[in-house]
C-alpha cells in the first residue's frame, strides 16, 4: 500500500493542478462516473482547486446508490422471512426502501449480515444448513465477479440453501442514457478505474466513437484524478474523442480475463432499473438459466414488492445524471442526513450527497 | 450541538439500532432525547468522559463505561485489558489521579472458567499497571446465548489534580495547540482483523494502553493542560468535533500530521474506512497553550504509549465547533461527526 503513496504526493499534484489551469480555455463540463472517485475528489479538495471555468459533475456510479427501492424492499422481505439469513454490504444496511431500511429490519429481528465478500455469505450458508441464506449482490462489473465465484462456490459445495437476490449493474448503458438525454451537460468523462480493471475499455471505444466524448480511464487517488482531468481537458481543448487509459498500472484493454471468464459463465446481460433512471435494457447482470437454483426471487416466489415509492422529496435522478449537485436538493443537510436519509446518495460511501454532506458541510 | 441538530425526531427510528451505539451523531441523539433530560445536573450538562464531584474540599472525579468487545481477546489486548484502562483514561481525561474501580461482571453460562481467569489476570495486570486498585465488585450469570461469554462495566473514582481544576472543552482557548498522542486507528482495525468472519490477516495491534501516566507527567512538567480527550468510539475525527463544539472554537487540522500506520491505511483502503473515524483506545487530544505545546510533545514522547506525540492543529477563532482538516495539497475540508455504526462492538 505504500506504493499509493507517490499517487498522492502534493509537489506532484501541485504541477498537475498548474498543467491543467494552462490547458484549460473555455468552459467544460467533465463527468466523474465513479462515486469513489467523487469521495477522493471532494475529500482532497479537488474540485475546489480547478480553475473555475472547469466543472466537474458527479455521475452513477454508486452501486448503492442506483440499486431501486423495490430491490430493497425484497431484500427486507426477504430479510423478514423466518428462517432466513440475509448477507450483504455494509452499506446496503442504511438504504432506505419504502419506509424502512435493513438495518431496522435487524432491529425488528431480522437477521441481518454484513460481509466484506460474497464468498463469506457461502460459508453463512454452510455453516446453517438449517437456514436459508440469501446474499444480496450489488455493485457493478467490480464485484461481479466475486459474486459469480460465490455461486461456483456454493455450487461445488452443494449448497442448496445459497441464494442470490441479483441487482448487479454495467457501467456503459447508464453512460449512453446520460448522453442520450435531451438536457445532458456531460462533454467527457472520467471512465471508472476499477470497473475498467475487470472489463477492459472496449465498451467505451463504442460509446466514445458513437457520441464523439472523450473518456479517459481514471483511477482515484490525486494524482490519478488530475491526470485523467488534464487528458480529459486536452481532448476536448483540440476536439479529439477518443478512449485514453490514465490508469494504466491497473486497467488492460482487453481487462481481467479471468474476473470477465467468471461473469461470463454466472450472469447474462439483461435490462435492469435503477433509482433515478428508470429501466435500462441491457444494462444489468442476471444469473444464467444453468444457474437459477441460485436465484433468490424463484426461491422465495412471493417476494414482490408492491406499491414501492421513493421519497417524493429526493432528487438522486437529477443528482446520478450530474444534472443537479447535492447540495442544488432543498431537502439537502436539512430533511435528508446521513442519520435521515430521504435517498441512496446520502448513505453510500460512494454517494454524491454523503460525500457533500461530509466534506463540504458548513460551506 | 446545535450545528449538527437532526430535525427528524428519535421517533423516526422506533427501535435501538446498533447504530445508536457507534459513538457518532446517533448515539448523540439518544443522550439528547433520552438520558440528559431524565437526569439533568449539574456534573452531567459537564458531558465531560466522567463527572466532577466536589466532596469536603477534595474534587473527584467518577466515571463507569460497559465493555462488550467481541472477541474477548485481539491483539494487542482483551476485554479486562480495556475495561481497566478505558476507565482509568476516563478518569485522566478530567485531569484525575485514578484510585480505585468497581467491577460487574456478566457471565453467560457456559463460559470456560479458564477465559474468565484470562481476563482476571490480565485485569490485575493492567491495574497494577496503573497503579489503581479493584475495590468492590459483583457477578452475574445469564442463560446460555443470552451474552457474548463475558461483559464487564467498570466504574472509577479519582482525585482531580489540584493543579488542573479545569481540563474540559470550556478551558479551551483560541490560539491553543492541538497533540495527538500517536497514530490513529489501530484499535478498530485490530478488533476488525480479529473477528473471524471476515477473512482479513493483519499484523495490526490495538493502541489498548494507559494513558493517566502521561497526564500526570504533563502536570508534573508544568503543562498548562485545557482539554484532554480520548479518542474511542468514533475515532480521532468525532472526538475532536464534540470538543469543539462544546468549546464553540473552531479547529484546524493538518491532514499530514495525523500518522496513520500503513497497515492501518492498507486496511482502511481495502475496507473503505477512514482512519480519523476509526476507534483508538490509547489516544488522546491535548488541548495546550501553544507556547508549552513542544514540552508537552516532549513530555508525552517519554511514554511509549504517546511516543507518536505531536502538534497536529490548533484552535482558531471562536465559532460554531466547525473543525476543517487541511489536505497534503492545501485545500480544507470539513471534518464531520461520525453518523452511526462504522464498526459495531468494539469496545
Amino acid at each position: 500500500v505504500k506504493y499509493l503513496d507517490e499517487y498522492r504526493d502534493a509537489a506532484g499534484s501541485r504541477r498537475l493542478l498548474d498543467e491543467v489551469a494552462r490547458a484549460v480555455t473555455r468552459p467544460w463540463t467533465i463527468m466523474e462516473v465513479c462515486g469513489g472517485q467523487t469521495h477522493s475528489l471532494l475529500r482532497s479538495g479537488i474540485d475546489t482547486l480547478l480553475p473555475a471555468s472547469l466543472t466537474l459533475v458527479h455521475g452513477p456510479g454508486c452501486p448503492v446508490c442506483v440499486t431501486p427501492v423495490e430491490q430493497i424492499d425484497k431484500a427486507i422481505e426477504i430479510a423478514l422471512t423466518p428462517g432466513t439469513i440475509l448477507a450483504t454490504f455494509g452499506d446496503m444496511l442504511r438504504v432506505p426502501g419504502t419506509g424502512r431500511d435493513l438495518q431496522t429490519a435487524r432491529a425488528a429481528g431480522a437477521d441481518v449480515r454484513m460481509v466484506y465478500s460474497p464468498t463469506d455469505a457461502v460459508r453463512i450458508a454452510t455453516e446453517n444448513p438449517d437456514r436459508e441464506v440469501v446474499f444480496f449482490a450489488v455493485g457493478f462489473e467490480t464485484t461481479a465477479p466475486t459474486t459469480a465465484l460465490a455461486v461456483l462456490q456454493a455450487e461445488r459445495a452443494d449448497a442448496r440453501n445459497f441464494t442470490l437476490l441479483v441487482a448487479h449493474v454495467r457501467v456503459p448503458p447508464a453512460m449512453g442514457v446520460i448522453l442520450d438525454a435531451p438536457d445532458n451537460r456531460v462533454q467527457g468523462f472520467l471512465a471508472p478505474g476499477h470497473v475498467c480493471t475487470v472489463m477492459g475499455f472496449t465498451e467505451y471505444e463504442d460509446l466514445a466513437a458513437r457520441y464523439r466524448v472523450p473518456i479517459v480511464v481514471t483511477g482515484f487517488e490525486p494524482i490519478d484524478l488530475l491526470q485523467g482531468i488534464l487528458q480529459c481537458v486536452r481532448q476536448l481543448e483540440n476536439g479529439r474523442f477518443e478512449v485514453e487509459n490514465a490508469y494504466a498500472r491497473s486497467v488492460r484493454r482487453q481487462g481481467n480475463e479471468s474476473a470477465r471468464g467468471l461473469i461470463d459463465r454466472v450472469f447474462e446481460v439483461s435490462d435492469r432499473a435503477w433509482r433515478g433512471l428508470g429501466c435500462l435494457p441491457g444494462s444489468g447482470l442476471s444469473l444464467r438459466p444453468a444457474y437459477a437454483a441460485f436465484d433468490a426471487e424463484a426461491r422465495f416466489g412471493r417476494v414482490r414488492a408492491e406499491g414501492a415509492t421513493e421519497a417524493g422529496e429526493c432528487i438522486a435522478g437529477l443528482v446520478l445524471r450530474g444534472l443537479k449537485k447535492p447540495h442544488e436538493c432543498p431537502a439537502f443537510g436539512t430533511r435528508c442526513t446521513p442519520e435521515h436519509p430521504l435517498g441512496a446518495p446520502m448513505v453510500s460511501a460512494e454517494g454524491a450527497c454523503a460525500a457533500y454532506e461530509r466534506y463540504r458541510r458548513g460551506r | 450541538m446545535s450545528g449538527f441538530a437532526c430535525p427528524a425526531p428519535l421517533g423516526a427510528h422506533e427501535k435501538i439500532l446498533l447504530a445508536h451505539g457507534g459513538g457518532g451523531r446517533l448515539m448523540h441523539d439518544l443522550l439528547e432525547r433520552v438520558f440528559l433530560p431524565s437526569f439533568d445536573n449539574p456534573a452531567l450538562a459537564e458531558r465531560h468522559d466522567g463527572a466532577r464531584l466536589d466532596l469536603a474540599g477534595t474534587t473527584l472525579a467518577f466515571t463507569t463505561d460497559a465493555y462488550v468487545v467481541r472477541p474477548l481477546f485481539f491483539p494487542g489486548g482483551d476485554i479486562g485489558r480495556l475495561a481497566i484502562h478505558g476507565t482509568v483514561n476516563d478518569l485522566a481525561m478530567c485531569g484525575a489521579r485514578p484510585l480505585w474501580l468497581s467491577a460487574a461482571f456478566i457471565l453467560e453460562e457456559g463460559l470456560p472458567v479458564e477465559c474468565l481467569e484470562r481476563v482476571v489476570a490480565s485485569m490485575r495486570a493492567a491495574a497494577a499497571e496503573t497503579g489503581v486498585s479493584l475495590v468492590t465488585g459483583d457477578t452475574k450469570v445469564v442463560d446460555r446465548g443470552k451474552g457474548d461469554g463475558l461483559y464487564v462495566t467498570t466504574a472509577g473514582i479519582g482525585a482531580i489534580d489540584p493543579r488542573a481544576p479545569a481540563i474540559g472543552p470550556s478551558s479551551v482557548r483560541p490560539g491553543d495547540a492541538v497533540i495527538l498522542s500517536g497514530d490513529v486507528g489501530r484499535h478498530g482495525i485490530a478488533i476488525l482483523a480479529a473477528r473471524e468472519e471476515l477473512a482479513l490477516e493483519s499484523t495490526v495491534e490495538s493502541d489498548c494502553a494507559d494513558l493517566s501516566r502521561p497526564v500526570l507527567a504533563l502536570l508534573d512538567a508544568g503543562v498548562e493542560v485545557h482539554c484532554l480527550r480520548d479518542c474511542t468510539r468514533g475515532g480521532f475525527a468525532t472526538n475532536l468535533i464534540e470538543i469543539a463544539q462544546q468549546a464553540r472554537v473552531d479547529v484546524a487540522i493538518e491532514e499530514t500530521r495525523v500518522a496513520v500506520e500503513p497497515a492501518v491505511r492498507g486496511a482502511c483502503e481495502l475496507l473503505g474506512l477512514d482512519p480519523l473515524y476509526v476507534a483508538n483506545e490509547g489516544r488522546m487530544v491535548c488541548f495546550v497553550p501553544e507556547a508549552q505545546a513542544a514540552r508537552a510533545v516532549e513530555v508525552l514522547r517519554g511514554f511509549a504509549a504517546c511516543a507518536g506525540a505531536a502538534i497536529v492543529g490548533r484552535a482558531c477563532d471562536a465559532g460554531a465547533g466547525l473543525v476543517t482538516l487541511r489536505g497534503a495539497l492545501g485545500a480544507s475540508s470539513v471534518l464531520d461527526m461520525l453518523s452511526g455504526e462504522q464498526l459495531p462492538r468494539i469496545c
